[in-house]
C-alpha cells in the first residue's frame, strides 16, 4: 500500500511533465491537423536554455529559498521566451510555406527540424549528459510503516509538489486563455474552418503562430520541471518525451486540452507503475503499447469527440 | 513614397527600404535569441559543477551571417515588383527544360540500369566506391519497398525500420542457432517480415493517417527496445556477430581448394565477394521494383492506388479496405526483410543501432523526396542523399545538421518531391504523364 502510494505520488509527476508537452502537440494538431514532430525537441532546447540560465546565474541548493524562488522564475521567464522564439521560427520557416500542400510535407519538414535541433545541440552544447545538482531539497514524509522489512516511508519532495502545483496552474491559465479571450476564440475558431474563420477577418497565420507560441513556452515549463527533477539531460531527451507525449495527447483525445493532462497523467501512471511492478527496461514498450491498445478500441481518445469522416 | 519611383507596373528591381531596414532588425533580434542562447554559452562540467564557456564572437557571426544571408535574399529575390515570380526564367529556356526533362527520363531509367550493371567493371571504381554504390542500393531498395505503402497505399509507415531489423535479426539467428544458409535464409526472413507486418497491420490499420505514423513509429521504438533488453536471445546491445557471409551459390569466396577464385581459374583476391554483394542487392532491388511494377497494372496494385486517392470511394464500391491495406503492408514488409538479410550478411554484425528511427525517417525523406510513388524519383534521391551523406563525411558532426536542413528545404521547394508526375496504370489509348498539380491529395487517409 505504502509503496503504491508512492509510486502514484512520482507518476502524477512524471505525468504532469508529459501532460505539459502533450497540450503543445493537441494545440497545434487541433489547429492545423499535423503532428509537430519537433516539439518534443523544442522541449529539449529549452531544457537546455533553463540549464545556461541557471548556471549562469549561479542557482546552488544553499542558495537561499527566496533567492532561489527569484531566480527559477527569471529561469522560467527566459527558457519560455526563447522556447517560444524558436517554436515561432520553426513555423515560420518549415511550416508555414507548406501550408495547403499535401499531408505529408510538414511532417516531412517538421522530422527535418527535429533532426537539426537535436544535432544543432549535439554540436553547440557537446553530446554528454549534462548533470545538474538538486536545487530544491527536502519534502515531507507523509507516513511511515515498519515491519521486517525494515522501515519504508512514503515522501512527496518539494520538488514534486512544485511541479504539481505549476501544472495546475499553467493548465488553469490555459484553459482560461482558450475559453475566454479573443485569441482563445480565435483559435477554436481556426480550429472548427479555417476558411470560414478566416473570411470572418481572423488573421489565420497569427493565431496558428501564436499556438505555436504558447505550445513551445509550455514545453519549456515542461523543460525545466524535467530538468529539476532528475537532475541530468542531453540531447536526445526530446525524441522519447516527444512521442510519449504525443500518446498522451492521443490517449486524451486529441484537440482536447483536458485530455491533454489527463492523457499525460495516464501515461505518467502507466509508466512508473510498469517500471515499478515489472521491469524498467520495457516501460517504453508498455507505454507504447498502450498507445496502440487505445487507439484500437477507442480512436477518439478517452475525452475527444469522435470524428466524423467526409466525402 | 517608394510605391511612386518603383510602381508596380514598372519592371526591374522594387525596393522598400524602410521594410527590409524592419524585417532585418527583427531577423537579427530573432537570431540573437536563438543562436546568442546556445552558442554563445556553452555549459561545461567543471570541478564541483557546471561551468559556463563563453564564445561570443562565434555567436556574432552567426547572427551576422542569418543577417547577411537575409539581407541577400531581399536584394536578389524578393525585391521584384508583386506578381511577378522571384526568378524569371524565358520561356523558352523552360520549355526547352521541359522537352529535355520528357527525353531524359525516357532514357534515364536504362541507362541508369546500364550503368549500374557495368559499374563495377569500370577501371575508376574502387573498393570504396563499391562499398558506397552498395549502401546506395540498399537504400534504393528500402525506398521502393517503403513506396508500396507509401507511395501507393498511401500508408503513412514511420516505423519501416522494424522489419528491416526483424529481416536482419531473422538470418542472423536463423543461421547462428539452424546454420541455416542465406539462400535458405532470404525468403525465411522475407517471410518471417511480412508476417509481423500483418500482425502489426491487423490491429492498426483501420487507424486514420498520422494515427498510423504514430503507431508505426511506436512498433518500430517497440521492436528496438526488445532487440535492446533481450540478452539471451539478442545479444542485447552488443548485437550478433560472426554472421556467415553469402556464398556463391555454394562455393565459398576464399582461398581455399574449390572455393570461387579456384573454380573460375582466377586470382583470389577479396574484391570477388564485394562484386557478388554489389549484383546481389542490385537483383534484389531489381526484383523489389519488377514486382512493384507489375502489382501496380494487378487489381490489387489498382485497388492500392485508389485506396490512396479516396478510402471513402474505395469502401463505397466494395473494396475491403482492411485486406487491401494489410496486403500493401505485408508486400513492403517483405522487401524490408530482404534488404535486412542482406544487410545482416554484408556487415556480419548487427546490433539494435542500426535500427534506430533516424534510418526509417532517411527512407521516408528518400521516397518522399523522390516523388511518393514515383520509381525513378527513389533512385535519384538515394543518390542524392546517400552521396550527399558521404560528401560530408569528413565534417562528422555536421552532416547530420546538413542532413536535416537539406530534407526542410528541399520540401519547402518542391513539396511533391522531385519526380512529381504520375503516370497512370491505366489508360484510355494515350499514356500520359499526370502532373502533380492534377491530382488530388493522395495523403493516406
Amino acid at each position: 500500500m505504502e509503496y503504491f502510494l508512492q509510486q502514484l505520488i512520482n507518476g502524477i509527476t512524471l505525468g504532469s511533465i508529459y501532460g505539459l508537452i502533450a497540450i503543445g502537440y493537441t494545440m497545434v494538431y487541433g489547429i492545423i491537423g499535423m503532428i509537430n514532430f519537433a516539439h518534443g525537441d523544442i522541449f529539449m532546447v529549452s531544457s537546455f536554455i533553463a540549464l545556461i540560465v541557471i548556471t549562469a546565474l549561479g542557482v546552488t541548493v544553499s542558495t537561499g529559498l527566496g533567492m532561489t524562488f527569484l531566480a527559477l522564475i527569471l529561469v522560467l521567464v527566459s527558457a519560455m521566451v526563447i522556447a517560444s522564439v524558436f517554436g515561432w521560427t520553426t513555423e515560420r520557416l518549415a511550416y508555414r510555406p507548406l501550408r495547403g500542400s499535401f499531408r505529408l510535407a510538414p511532417l516531412i519538414t517538421a522530422i527535418g527540424i527535429s533532426i537539426v535541433l537535436q544535432n544543432y545541440i549535439q554540436i553547440t552544447q557537446g553530446a554528454r549528459v549534462k548533470p545538474l545538482q538538486p536545487l530544491i531539497a527536502d519534502g515531507y514524509t507523509l507516513m511511515t510503516r515498519v515491519d521486517a522489512n525494515g522501515e519504508f516511508a512514503v515522501q512527496i519532495s518539494n520538488m514534486q509538489i512544485l511541479i504539481i502545483v505549476v501544472t495546475i496552474v499553467l493548465m488553469t491559465i490555459f484553459s482560461l486563455i482558450i475559453a475566454k479571450t479573443s485569441l482563445g476564440r480565435a483559435q477554436r475558431a481556426c480550429e472548427q474552418d479555417r476558411k470560414m474563420a478566416s473570411l470572418l477577418g481572423i488573421n489565420v497565420d497569427r493565431t496558428i503562430s501564436t499556438t505555436f507560441v504558447m505550445g513551445a513556452a509550455l514545453a519549456a515549463v515542461a523543460g525545466l520541471m524535467f530538468l529539476l527533477y532528475y537532475g541530468v539531460i542531453d540531447f536526445f531527451i526530446g525524441f522519447i518525451a516527444g512521442v510519449k507525449a504525443f500518446t498522451a495527447a492521443v490517449l486524451g483525445g486529441i484537440g482536447s486540452l483536458p485530455g491533454a493532462m489527463l492523457g499525460g497523467l495516464v501515461i505518467g501512471l502507466i509508466e512508473t507503475f510498469w517500471s515499478a511492478y515489472f521491469s524498467v527496461e520495457y516501460k517504453d514498450v508498455a507505454a507504447f503499447s498502450m498507445l496502440a491498445i487505445v487507439l484500437i478500441f477507442l480512436p477518439q481518445g478517452l475525452l475527444g469527440k469522435p470524428e466524423v469522416e467526409k466525402v | 513614397m517608394t510605391d511612386t519611383v518603383n510602381s508596380p507596373s514598372r519592371a526591374g528591381r522594387h525596393f522598400d527600404i524602410p521594410k527590409i531596414a524592419k524585417d532585418l532588425v527583427v531577423t537579427a533580434l530573432i537570431a540573437t535569441a536563438i543562436f546568442g542562447s546556445t552558442i554563445a554559452f556553452r555549459t561545461v562540467s567543471a570541478s564541483g559543477g557546471l561551468s559556463l564557456e563563453l564564445r561570443f564572437a562565434e555567436a556574432f557571426y552567426v547572427i551576422a551571417a542569418v543577417v547577411f544571408g537575409r539581407l541577400l535574399l531581399w536584394i536578389f529575390f524578393w525585391s521584384k515588383a508583386p506578381g511577378q515570380p522571384a526568378v524569371s526564367v524565358p520561356t523558352g529556356l523552360k520549355q526547352g527544360f521541359r522537352a529535355f526533362g520528357a527525353k531524359f527520363g525516357k532514357v534515364f531509367g536504362p541507362a541508369m540500369l546500364l550503368l549500374a550493371l557495368v559499374f563495377p567493371f569500370l577501371p575508376t571504381t574502387d573498393r570504396y566506391l563499391l562499398d558506397l554504390s552498395i549502401l546506395i542500393l540498399t537504400y534504393i531498395m528500402l525506398g521502393w519497398g517503403l513506396n508500396i505503402v507509401v507511395g501507393l497505399a498511401g500508408l503513412l509507415d514511420l516505423g519501416y525500420v522494424a522489419f528491416y531489423a526483424i529481416g536482419a535479426y531473422s538470418y542472423a539467428l536463423l543461421a547462428q542457432y539452424f546454420g541455416f544458409s542465406f539462400w535458405m535464409c532470404l525468403p525465411l526472413a522475407g517471410i518471417l517480415a511480412a508476417f509481423w507486418g500483418i500482425i502489426l497491420g491487423f490491429p492498426v490499420l483501420r487507424l486514420r493517417g498520422d494515427y498510423l505514423a504514430i503507431v508505426t513509429l511506436a512498433f518500430g521504438e517497440i521492436i528496438r527496445v526488445v532487440l535492446l533488453n533481450w540478452y539471451q536471445f539478442t545479444g542485447g546491445p552488443d548485437g550478433l556477430s560472426g554472421i556467415p557471409r553469402p556464398s556463391f551459390f555454394g562455393i565459398p569466396f576464399n582461398r581455399s581448394e574449390g572455393g570461387f577464385a579456384d573454380l573460375f581459374g582466377l586470382d583470389y583476391s577479396s574484391i570477388h565477394r564485394i562484386i557478388f554483394m554489389y549484383f546481389l542487392i542490385l537483383v534484389l532491388a531489381l526484383i523489389t521494383n519488377f514486382v512493384t511494377n507489375r502489382l501496380r497494372r494487378l487489381p490489387i496494385g489498382r485497388a492500392w492506388e485508389a485506396l490512396r486517392e479516396d478510402e471513402i470511394a474505395c469502401r463505397s464500391l466494395g473494396l475491403n479496405t482492411t485486406s487491401v491495406k494489410l496486403t500493401a503492408f505485408a508486400i513492403g514488409a517483405m522487401f524490408a526483410g530482404f534488404a535486412g538479410s542482406f544487410f545482416a550478411t554484408r556487415q556480419g554484425f548487427i546490433s539494435p543501432e542500426s535500427f534506430t528511427f533516424i534510418e526509417s525517417a532517411l527512407i521516408l525523406a528518400i521516397v518522399v523526396l523522390g516523388g511518393m510513388g514515383s520509381q525513378v524519383g527513389v533512385v535519384i534521391a538515394s543518390i542524392a542523399m546517400i552521396g550527399g551523406f558521404e560528401l560530408f563525411r569528413e565534417a562528422e558532426q555536421y552532416r547530420m545538421l546538413i542532413f536535416g536542413l537539406a530534407m526542410v528545404v528541399i520540401m519547402i521547394w518542391r513539396p511533391r518531391g522531385l519526380i512529381s508526375t504520375r503516370i497512370p496504370s491505366i489508360f484510355l489509348k494515350e499514356r500520359k504523364a499526370v502532373s502533380a498539380d492534377m491530382v488530388a491529395q493522395g495523403e493516406g487517409h
